[in-house]
This record gives C-alpha cells, structure tokens and sequence, in this order.
C-alpha cells in the first residue's frame, strides 16, 4: 500500500472514529444546550413535509442496507440460502428505492435551506459543512448503488464490506480497498468526513430518538427533594 | 388523599382595561431575546377576536389538550405511537404566520438618507430575515375589535347560535380583554406530550417548565398545549414557556404581570389539591361536569384532616398558613366567582377568570346610571350573548354558572352602594345569590379594595430542601442571545463552528460576553 493508501483506508478511518466517540462525549457533557434537531418547522412547513418525510424514511431504509450488505458477512447470506443474484436484485430494488426516497428528500431540504429566507436566517455554520457532506456522500452511494450494480458490476461485498469490518476488530485491512471502483473509495471517504463532524452538527438528535416515552407516565414530576416523586399514573 | 400545592391566579376580567403592561413587562423580563421576539408568555385578547396564535381555540384544527376515547382520558392529538410517527414533522404545529413574523424597522435610513424633499422612512423589516416586510398580520392586530367585522366572526368560542345573536345585535357590540398566561395545569397535556421527558411539573409549586438541557426539538409541546402557550424559539430550536416568574414566586413575590397590573387585576395564592383524584376529576364524562369535578379537587385548607395529611405529605406550616388566606381559593371556591378558562380541554386549568359584568351593566344601564338589581338580574338572564359566549369560553357552555358569578357581582355592587349611601342593605340582596352579608364584604375586600398583600399570598420556597442557591448564582442569566439554558456553556459552543448563525440578521446585540457565570454542574 503506498502512503496515500494508508491514510485513506487505516488513518482516516480511526481518526475519524475518535473525533466521532471523544466529539459526542464532549458535546454532550459540555452542552446538552445546544443538542437538538433544531426543527425548522416553525418558520416553513409544505417543503418540509415532504422532505423531512422522504429523507427520514429513505435513511431509515438505506441503514437497513447498509447492515445487511456491510456489516453481515456473505457467507452468513450464503447459509441462509440467500443467492447472490437475490442479494444482488433486492440490494438494487430495495436499496435503490430507499437511495430514491432518500435523494429526493435531501434534495429538497437542501433547496428549502438555500432558497427560503427564513431557513437561511437559521442555518449555522455547521450546516454549511455538514449539509454539503451529506449530500455528496449520499449521490456517491447513489452512484455505487447503480453504476457498480447494474453498469460495472462490483461485488463489494468481499473488499468494500470486509474491509469495514476488519476497522473494529482492528485488524484494518486497508490493501482491500486499494483497487475499489473510485465511486466507492470516494463514498466512504467523504462518509467518513461526514462522521468525523457529525457531533458538532444537528445530526446529534439521531441518537436522542425519545424511545422512553414509550414507557414513561405521561406527567412528568420533579421536585426540589431529593428523589421525584411518583406520577400518577 | 394526597395533598400538594399549587400556585395558580385568578384575573379579574371586569377590571381589565386592556393597557397591555402585564405583556410589555412580561416581554422585557422574559422574551425580548434572538429566536422569542414573537413570543408572548403573557398577552391580552380582545374578545370576541381570533387571539394569538389565530383560532388557537380551534382545537379541531390544532388538536390540543385531552380528549375522552371510550371512557380514557387520551391526548387529543394522538398517543405515543402516533407521537413518533409525526417527528419528522408535526402536522398540528402552528407556524410562525399563525402567531406573526416579528419584526423592527429599519431606523438607520432615517439618520443616513440624502437630503430630498420628501422625509425618510423607516421600512419594516423582519426580525427573522432581515428582509423588507409587508405588515399583513402582528401583535394586538384586533386589539378593541379592530378589523372586527372582518376577523371577529373566526372566533370559536362564536358557535351553537351565538354567533346568530352577536350579527344581529352588533351595533351594541360587547367586547371585553382577556390577558393570557401559561395556566399551568394539573393536568398539563404539553408534559404529557413532550417525547423527551423535558417538560415538567414541579411538586412543591405546580408550576410547568421546560428542562432547556433536555429539549430536543421534537414540538409535540407546542400544538399538544390547547392554550397555545409554549412556544417554539427559532433561534434556539428549544421550546420556551411562561415560567410563572418562578424565581420571583420562590422568594415570596408575585409574577410581574401581577405586580405591575394597572388595574389590580391578579390574584396570586396557594390551593391545596388532592393529588390521587386529578386523573379522575379530568376523566368525567360531561364537559359540563369538568367545573365540578376540578372544584371537588380543591382542599378546604381549614379543615383539620386535610392539613394533618398535608403535613405528612410535606407541605409547611407556613404554606398552609398562605392556603388559609388565599385569594384565589376564595374567589373561585369559597365566592365562587372564578372560573377556568376552557374546562373542556381537561387540562384542569390553574389560571382562573372573574366574568366581566361590564358588557352586561353597559347594556342594562347606560353611563352614570345606578345598578338596580331589580334590573341587572333580569337582564343577566336576558342577555343570551354574553352569558353563553362567557360559557362557552369558561364553562363548557353551561351558562349556569356565568349566570351564578355575574349576579353575585352584581348583588355586591348594589350591596355597596347602599352601604355608601349610608343605608342599611337588605340582607334579602344577599340571600338571593345565596350569600351571607359578611361574605359580600369580604368578596368586595377583596376585589374592589384589593390590598397588595391580600392579592398575593404567595409563600417562600424552602430553598433549604434543594441545591444550594450559592452554587447557581449567575448561572442562568437572560440578557443575552439563546438563554435560558446552560448559560455559560452557550456563550461558547452555541455551534461548534461559531457562535452566529451565518446569515443572521443584525440586530447587533451578539453573543454578549460581559455574563458572569458559574457552572453550578462543577459546583455541586
């Protein structure tokens, strides 16, 4: 591996990763303030509807893929039965429909937070990077969804996905990477941009989702003493 | 039974004469920051009108409060499912044209223009943009029926057939003002919508707040409260609210809404209430048995069992002391003049209103005329407007209680002005609202002469069971951009990449680094 290798498929990785662990640490502890969604809504609703909606749901399908595709090792498919051509086929069905959903609503958010004054008046300087980041990570992943899919077939399942693997069980692998189609080295690269950043912009609020609320008591009570007291129902 | 107490307050709406200082006083302590310009903890109404934010009474449209779903008190906007799969976006939430698009004007032309023939103007510009507006909708718009003819009739509380009766008879126009704060429920439908858990009750006062640590932005608050009274900082992205000026209600004093009251409007106290039946008293069955059902709820804080209980569920001597003379259990129990604002929202609300009998008497009586009770009476019944929009305002619609409030205000006048007149009043007065001549006395005390210490009766808070004041001294300033929240933090890491917005409008005030502060987290 020459040294630009290194850095791109064993550095970057692990710097990224702790900028993304020690970031979310310190932020979180320095500044539960400034750790929200910072929802937009107020100020414009229509596009937001459709944007919020679509980019949302085609993220929460395009994680899904990425777990099974990066994260589940082919043979574990293999044994289940699962053929490569059926793997292939649902990867670009289902996983191009979600990138769709997912492109379409990053597209119009972008656009909302260009072109609606109000937006614009709110939008900090971490959008500025973040917003590009995202943007391009996700038309990249577009790219290596149906180019490496259906132009210049590439199995990224035994360089790409191993490759991410062997990261966290640090053992990197970076020679895998070394002769990916340059769609793919470009989508992890600016991916891992995007998560060295990631605690120092909105995308925080991920990791808020309010799963308590499912079992909370709907009142919420505190009190000055010591321990709360029970609600009442 | 388990006994808490609550801080709530009673608005005199016959003395309110609509000047707004409750809301100028209230926006200068609380929301003249980047992100609140827009917001009014406290505002006055003009009834009848649309209010602030438009229709927010609309609750078919807005969805707030609590509904009554096979016999289940749920939120009207949904359950918890249905509260995840509107995060990504609210479709109950007003937005910020709902309230109005704040904005200043854009002074320095005035200074800076070339000299021409014609005097500089100020154009308005948004205060969110920066941007020239055209003025369509703003604060008080309607205030005194302005636009009235146009706007009035979007009023909900104009339905079942008073709105027929408020076109026929609109050249003898009623209106009156109602100021609005949080009401700071007992049963508050914004805590039980709030996803995150950052909004709360707290025990020893009732009042609701929201955790500004631990807001997410998620919104359910906003539409989920029917009063339309927590709001949404742009700037911040955090939900904000009336706080009941709770570090001024700690140290004995009252909101500064009621402090600079021009007209003595407020009442501040404590009411004792059974914290084990409010699930039930919000669950009964008729609308018009919420009056009731909130009023069986309210403890006798003379009654020896309930102060034993009391004690033993930890209220002091001198809280108990204050629920003995508190103004506002007098009013809206003992006097029964009081009543909630929208009962069938099944919040329980805590602020509560004395119907104004101004309307009636001007209608009855005419300038400078006396106020006969052989008049007022009939004509309190008569007078189908104002008794059933006051209803559908106060009471669920059940005109009954209006109609019990208004003749017990109206007895009092002519009680008094027979006493003034140095006559003997007929104790047969009393005797026909179902009053003793003492308590018309006492009621008159109270509203009419209106001494600052009876009208605020609000007992310390034992700091002495929570954090040590010391340790958050300086924390949690408001005069500068974003707060309230972990102040000092903020000032620094507003956004990691910098502290302004880049397209931030100028309004010059910055990030403020002149705040002393200390980090109480590293203090305890």
């Amino acid at each position: 591996m020459s040294r630009a290798d290194t850095f791109f498929w064993v550095l970057l990785p692990y710097v990224t990763l702790t900028s993304f662990v020690v970031g979310h640490v310190w932020r979180y502890r320095r500044d539960g303030f400034t750790w929200t969604a910072r929802s937009t809504q107020l100020l414009e609703r229509r596009l937001l509807l459709v944007g919020s909606y679509a980019f949302h749901l085609g993220i929460l399908g395009v994680i899904g893929g990425h777990i099974l595709g990066i994260l589940i090792p082919n043979g574990w498919t293999d044994a289940i039965g699962v053929s490569h051509d059926l793997y292939h086929w649902v990867a670009i069905v289902a996983g191009g429909a979600a990138g769709v959903l997912l492109s379409l609503g990053a597209i119009v958010l972008v656009y909302r937070r260009l072109k609606i004054d109000r937006i614009r008046a709110t939008t900090l300087r971490s959008d500025w990077v973040m917003y590009p980041l995202l943007l391009v990570t996700i038309l990249l992943g577009m790219l290596c969804t149906f180019v490496g899919g259906l132009v210049d077939e590439y199995d990224y399942r035994e360089t790409v996905s191993p490759w991410f693997r062997s990261i966290f069980t640090l053992q990197p692998k970076g020679n895998l990477m070394v002769d990916a189609p340059f769609v793919y080295q470009a989508h992890v690269t600016i991916a891992w941009l995007l998560y060295a950043v990631w605690p120092f912009t909105r995308l925080v609020h991920v990791w808020s989702v309010p799963v308590g609320y499912l079992a909370r008591s709907p009142i919420v009570y505190r009190a000055k003493r010591g321990a709360t007291r029970t609600a009442l129902r | 039974m388990q006994v808490r107490a609550q801080i709530a307050m009673v608005m005199n709406l016959d003395k309110c004469i609509g000047c707004h200082t409750c809301s100028v006083t209230c926006k200068n302590v609380w929301t003249n920051r980047r992100g609140t310009e827009y917001m009014w903890f406290n505002d006055v109404e003009t009834k009848p009108g649309v209010g602030y934010p438009k229709q927010w009474e609309n609750q078919e449209r807005w969805k707030g409060g609590w509904e009554l779903k096979g016999g289940k008190l749920r939120l009207k906007a949904g359950g918890r499912l249905r509260k995840f799969a509107t995060l990504f976006f609210n479709p109950e939430l007003p937005t910020l044209d709902d309230y109005y698009e704040p904005w200043t004007y854009d002074y320095e032309t005035l200074t800076t223009a070339p000299t021409s023939k014609h005097q500089p103007v100020a154009q308005p510009e948004s205060q969110v943009t920066g941007r020239p507006l055209d003025l369509q909708w703003g604060p008080n718009w309607e205030d005194d029926l302005a636009g009235a003819p146009e706007h009035a009739r979007l009023d909900p509380n104009l339905r079942d057939g008073v709105e027929e009766q408020v076109r026929l008879e609109y050249e003898k126009a009623f209106m009156f003002y109602l100021p609005r704060i949080c009401e700071h429920c007992l049963n508050p439908s914004c805590v039980a919508s709030c996803p995150s858990g950052a909004m709360y009750k707290r025990v020893e006062d009732g009042i609701v707040l929201v955790d500004q640590e631990q807001c997410r932005s998620w919104r359910m608050c906003v539409s989920g409260c029917p009063y339309k009274k927590v709001y949404f900082n742009w700037s911040t992205g955090k939900a904000e609210k009336c706080t009941l000026c709770y570090p001024r209600i700690e140290a004995g004093q009252p909101t500064i809404c009621s402090e600079t009251c021009v007209g003595k409007i407020r009442y501040l106290g404590v009411v004792l209430y059974d914290a084990d039946r409010v699930q039930e008293a919000a669950s009964v069955a008729d609308e018009k048995d919420l009056l009731p059902a909130q009023l069986s709820l309210f403890l006798d804080p003379d009654d020896p069992e309930v102060r034993e209980q009391a004690r033993r569920d930890g209220i002091a001597e001198d809280w108990l002391d204050a629920a003995r003379r508190s103004p506002v259990y007098a009013l809206a129990v003992k006097h029964r003049v009081a009543l909630p604002l929208h009962p069938e929202y099944r919040t329980l609300p805590m602020v509560w209103y004395v119907p104004p009998l101004s309307p009636v008497m001007s209608l009855v009586e005419g300038p400078g005329s006396e106020a006969d009770p052989d008049d007022v009476f009939p004509a309190i019944d008569e007078l189908r407007i104002p008794i059933e929009y006051l209803a559908n305002m106060l009471t669920a619609g059940d005109p009954e209680p209006v109609r019990v409030s208004l003749r017990r205000l109206a007895a009092m006048r002519g009680w008094t002005r027979e006493k003034n007149l140095g006559v003997d009043p007929d104790p047969a007065l009393a005797a026909a609202v179902g009053m003793e001549p003492r308590e018309i006395d006492a009621m008159f005390r109270l509203l009419a002469v209106a001494k600052y210490d009876e009208r605020y009766v609000i007992p310390q808070t034992h700091g002495e069971i929570g954090l040590s004041p010391y340790a958050r001294q300086g924390a949690c300033g408001l005069d500068f951009e974003g707060g309230p929240g972990s102040c000092g933090a903020l000032e620094k890491a507003k956004d990691p990449f910098g502290a302004e917005p880049l397209a931030a409008p100028g309004d010059g005030r910055g990030g403020g680094s002149n705040v002393a502060f200390l980090d109480f987290r590293k203090a305890t």
